[in-house]
């Protein structure tokens, strides 16, 4: 009964990762940058719903949707003034310049939020089916998370943008030729990517309590489900997700907690080396 | 006899001598201070240009690469404690299980091209903080701590930091004479070409992997030898301050700061960085903001100098480049 419960509890949290790691394979498909400062955003997604709720009352969810407008330019500025100009550059160009808008971030956030840890109250009581009963924001997340990943397939597949997104992720020369502005579909695509990472950290923040600094370890997880679920792939980064949630949620139950870092690392470079393309990715 | 005609480069010995000059100041003035402070420098400079040996000249990204500092360290204070070794040999057990461990990770994940290597870097760094955490005989979370006791063995607590420091100097110079040696040499070559277009060195006759391997083992030997000399000198380690990625990434900036795949550049690269860090850290209007600070001036160098202030300065001035190594 008890793994039951474990596995639910996984699995809910398991769709917000999938969320944060949608962001990260976005913008790691399209232009094939790794964004370092992903974990960042995660966490300005977490202090934007804690100062709009705790300022001015704005109800969490709501907070949501305005979080993640702030997140899409807030990527669209990063991506203007940090990556276009190395985005043909070597990848450690990217990595460090992703990196010093991280650096930079943090570096504000902690002088103004310092770090000691905040919470955003949210009571929704808990929903009890059957023999399992889970707390009703991580149900709504769930939700919000799968409504999201909808959202993104159908934009991704179903508007003139996502064709363009689509279009410079296969192949940006031949994309420019046919006349896609590439430079403003890539900050798009990372606008998107920010967004998404900013929804999660909003999603994470009405059940976990958090500091500034919370978005490394969310940031680390994207990194195994990005690779998990195959780089470029947003089913596949939901998917990915929901296996690292259940991991998380069944492994405490035959070892010490301490134990599950070790395993998801370990099942990372495994997956790296094994089958880079990811478990779901498609073959190169 | 090639090597030692290489070794005749006045630029070289001008900027060994520079370092030893600024490393022999504290003791010339026996200010602790000022020791301290360059103690932190020729660390950087020793993890900066081993960094450098795999990332300045083969172009792989190691984001993880603290990973061997916190290794040594840990095997290092182990036999320390646990088997009364002396800290000579624990530093040299230290350097050769980082190297072992570079040695074995080598073979598997040197073969990832560009960011999916500097991915799996940052994952071993993590499994092993992880791991470690977890591993009793290395205190598990709590870690290993010194009795005071055993600076006795080197005159006291007091004489022990002025030797130690003296052992980082040395390492420090010995550090900068093989990148040197490494760079001029046919392997070194081998690395550079491999940065160049590794599929075409391979056609060159360039046998890629185990180029690649040794340059790693090479470039993990020393940040272990360092990580025994730096947690002994702290008395305890602990797996957060072992394996903290931040550092790791520090690494990457000074490497950038200075200049990669220069001698030169992570040495000057080092010393920049950490008086920046300095200046910031003291100053009332950007204590808060340091790191802002930092992340700013990151930026600027990708962005603007992308091969940093050595690399700017040789292209600028190439009469120069004879004493810019």
């Amino acid at each position: 009964m008890d793994i039951l419960a474990f596995l639910v509890d996984g699995l809910l949290i398991g769709f917000v990762y999938g969320i944060a790691a949608m962001g990260l394979t976005l913008i790691w498909g399209v232009m094939n940058v790794i964004n370092l400062s992903h974990g960042a955003i995660i966490a300005l997604g977490m202090f934007g719903i804690y100062l709009l709720f705790s300022l001015f009352g704005v109800n969490p969810y709501i907070g949501v949707v305005l979080v993640a407008l702030a997140g899409l330019i807030t990527g669209m500025l990063i991506y203007a003034i940090a990556i276009h100009r190395v985005i043909d550059a070597p990848h450690l160009s990217t990595l460090l310049a992703t990196f010093a808008v991280n650096m930079i971030i943090i570096g504000l956030g902690t002088s103004a939020f310092s770090t000691s840890p905040r919470n955003v109250d949210v009571a929704l009581g808990s929903i009890e089916m059957g023999p399992v009963a889970f707390p009703a924001t991580r149900a709504v997340a769930a939700v919000a998370s799968v409504l999201v990943t909808g959202a993104l397939y159908y934009f991704l597949y179903r508007t003139t943008l996502g064709k363009y997104i689509r279009a410079v992720t296969d192949n940006r020369a031949a994309a420019e030729l046919m006349g896609i502005p590439s430079a403003r579909i890539l900050a798009l695509s990372f606008g998107l990517g920010t967004m998404l990472a900013a929804i999660a950290g909003g999603l994470i923040a009405t059940f976990f309590p958090f500091t500034i600094l919370s978005g490394a370890t969310y940031e680390l997880k994207s990194f195994v489900i990005c690779v998990l679920g195959g780089v470029g792939n947003p089913v596949g980064a939901l998917v990915g997700g929901l296996i690292l949630g259940s991991l998380e949620g069944v492994i405490p139950a035959f070892m010490p907690t301490s134990w599950v870092p070790v395993l998801e690392f370990i099942l990372f470079v495994v997956i790296l080396l094994v089958r880079p393309t990811g478990l779901l990715g498609r073959k190169k | 006899m090639s090597m030692l005609k290489n070794l005749r480069n006045p630029g070289l010995w001008l900027w060994m001598a520079i370092v030893l000059a600024v490393g022999l100041w504290p003791v010339i003035t026996q200010r602790a201070s000022t020791r301290e402070e360059i103690f932190t420098v020729l660390l950087s400079v020793v993890l900066a240009s081993s960094l450098n040996i795999l990332l300045g000249y083969t172009g792989y990204v190691s984001f993880g690469h603290i990973v061997f500092f916190g290794l040594g360290g840990y095997v290092g204070l182990f036999l320390i404690t646990a088997y009364g070794w002396s800290l000579w040999p624990a530093m040299l057990a230290g350097g050769i299980s980082s190297a072992f461990l570079a040695l074995l990770l080598g073979q598997a994940i040197l073969r990832l091209r560009g960011a999916y290597f500097a991915l799996a870097t940052i994952g071993i760094n993590e499994a092993m903080r992880a791991f470690i955490n977890n591993f009793e005989p290395f205190g598990g979370p709590t870690g290993i701590s010194l009795n005071f006791s055993v600076y006795n063995d080197y005159g006291g607590a007091a004489n022990a930091l002025w030797m130690l420091y003296g052992v980082m100097l040395a390492l420090a110079l010995l550090n900068i004479l093989l990148s040197y040696v490494v760079k001029s040499s046919k392997f070194g070559l081998g690395l550079l070409a491999i940065r160049e277009d590794e599929d075409a060195a391979e056609v060159m006759g360039v046998v890629t992997p185990r180029a690649k391997t040794w340059a790693y083992v090479l470039s993990a030997f020393l940040p272990g030898v360092v990580g025994v000399l730096f947690f002994f000198k702290n008395g305890n380690i602990e797996p957060p301050q072992a394996f903290r990625l931040h550092m790791s990434i520090e690494m990457l900036v000074m490497v950038m700061l200075g200049g990669y795949g220069t001698i030169l550049g992570p040495v000057l690269g080092a010393a920049g960085y950490q008086r920046l860090r300095g200046l910031l850290l003291t100053s009332d209007l950007f204590k808060n903001i340091q790191l802002t600070v930092a992340g700013v001036l990151l930026l600027v160098i990708i962005l603007f100098i992308p091969a940093g202030f050595v690399g700017w300065l040789r292209n600028r001035f190439p009469k120069l480049r004879r004493f810019l190594p």
